[in-house]
């Protein structure tokens, strides 16, 4: 056997953690503007585009695309490489998702606040912005799967798993929801009309939180949590059996958005039915998690990114059992 | 409703492909241990260079 070197690519890592800790910083701001405007709701009366209505839909796009999404890249980049034993696939493609991501932001940072918005929650930004996404987007799948198959480690570890779930899901609902017809250079029309629009709103928009904030950080979690405790994850079969419980679960979950609405009442409690399948594998997930600390528990005094880790897994238990007590029709 | 065939078929198409993946992934044997790779993730084989400790092998054959 000959022994192999080769280099991870650690630069792109330190720069999508630049972008989130500037992004972080920018989208909290811009969301304690908002906090202050329901004490004095007249603070910025007179300035179009300082107005709640622009600045609301700028927060919730940069804390979610621009902070939690340069988190997961930081992330992504970083466990992939180790847990393949390669390098990503191509350095071009990782800086071209790299600045390409951040221009989509500055794109949305100028747009929205200029008042140019599609009104869709979470997909407020305007076709061509909808086109750059979809675009970058697929330059990561391409990157990921590229590395995948270049991998130096025959078993695909829990995580990778929902690394790839993150990728194709999203691409399939950004590009299903923000089919519209432009009229000018920033404005469009949804194809979709009433209630049909609404339901794929939420079934975006659902899926968005499903797939952008859960099954990215889940991926993290099987990761790190291990690698910082020293310890293998509680139970790796487990692991498994979330990751595809969760995919097939999560995706039909979206109508309990639209309870008493016009939506028709079938789909309505189908919605709310697999919603609360989702319960075993999120808590399952979840103590998977908490449970690979046992005996490790000194370590979470030490360990900054366990301390992080312990408060965000559990935080994810109390929010999806709050999730199961919302979504019922009381 | 229309639009709900529409959602139902790209939901659908999305859950065969992974179905597909998961069964490729059970056929080629990527579950067939579901323990070791647990462990083995913690492993890394990376060279380390740090001032007082030195990881590296190259630098321990020297020694």
């Amino acid at each position: 056997m000959e022994m192999e070197q080769f280099y991870y690519d650690n630069k792109i890592v330190k720069k999508f953690i630049y972008a989130t800790i500037l992004f972080g910083v920018v989208g909290m701001l811009v969301g304690l503007t908002l906090a202050v405007m329901y004490l004095f709701p007249n603070i910025t009366d007179g300035i179009s585009w300082l107005s709640y209505g622009r600045l609301r839909p700028l927060h919730t796009n940069a804390v979610i695309f621009a902070f939690v999404g340069n988190a997961f890249f930081a992330g992504m980049y970083y466990s992939m490489q180790r847990l393949l034993k390669a390098r990503m696939f191509s350095d071009f493609l990782s800086n071209l998702h790299f600045w390409g991501w951040q221009l989509i932001i500055v794109a949305a940072a100028i747009t929205l606040p200029l008042g140019y918005t599609s009104s869709k929650e979470y997909a407020e930004l305007e076709w061509p912005i909808d086109i750059a996404i979809a675009l970058i987007w697929v330059v990561m799948g391409i990157n990921m799967i590229g590395t995948m198959l270049r991998r130096r480690e025959r078993h695909l570890y829990v995580a990778i798993w929902f690394y790839l779930a993150t990728f194709v899901t999203v691409a399939v609902l950004h590009i299903f929801n923000n089919i519209e017809i432009p009229v000018s250079a920033l404005k469009s029309y949804s194809v979709y009309a009433g209630v049909q629009d609404a339901l794929v709103q939420w079934w975006y928009g659902h899926n968005a939180v499903a797939f952008f904030l859960t099954t990215p950080f889940l991926g993290l979690m099987y990761y790190f949590v291990p690698k910082i405790a020293n310890r293998p994850i509680y139970s790796y079969r487990l692991s498994i059996i979330h990751f595809w419980s969760l995919i097939f679960i999560y995706i039909w979950a979206g109508p309990h958005h639209l309870l008493y609405s016009a939506l028709p009442n079938w789909a309505q409690n189908l919605g709310v039915a697999f919603s609360v399948m989702l319960i075993a594998p999120s808590w399952g997930g979840m103590i998977n998690g908490l449970l690979t600390l046992r005996g490790a528990w000194d370590k979470v005094r030490e360990e900054p990114v366990l301390k992080f880790f312990v408060v965000a897994i559990t935080g994810y238990g109390m929010a999806t059992l709050k999730d199961q007590c919302y979504l019922l029709k009381m | 409703m229309s639009v709900i065939y529409l959602l139902i078929s790209v939901s659908i198409f999305v859950a065969i492909c992974f179905f597909i993946a998961f069964i490729v992934a059970v056929k080629s044997g990527q579950y067939d241990d579901d323990y070791t790779p647990s462990v083995r993730m913690l492993f890394d084989d990376e060279t380390k260079i740090t001032s007082q400790n030195n990881n590296s092998p190259i630098e321990e054959k020297q020694v």
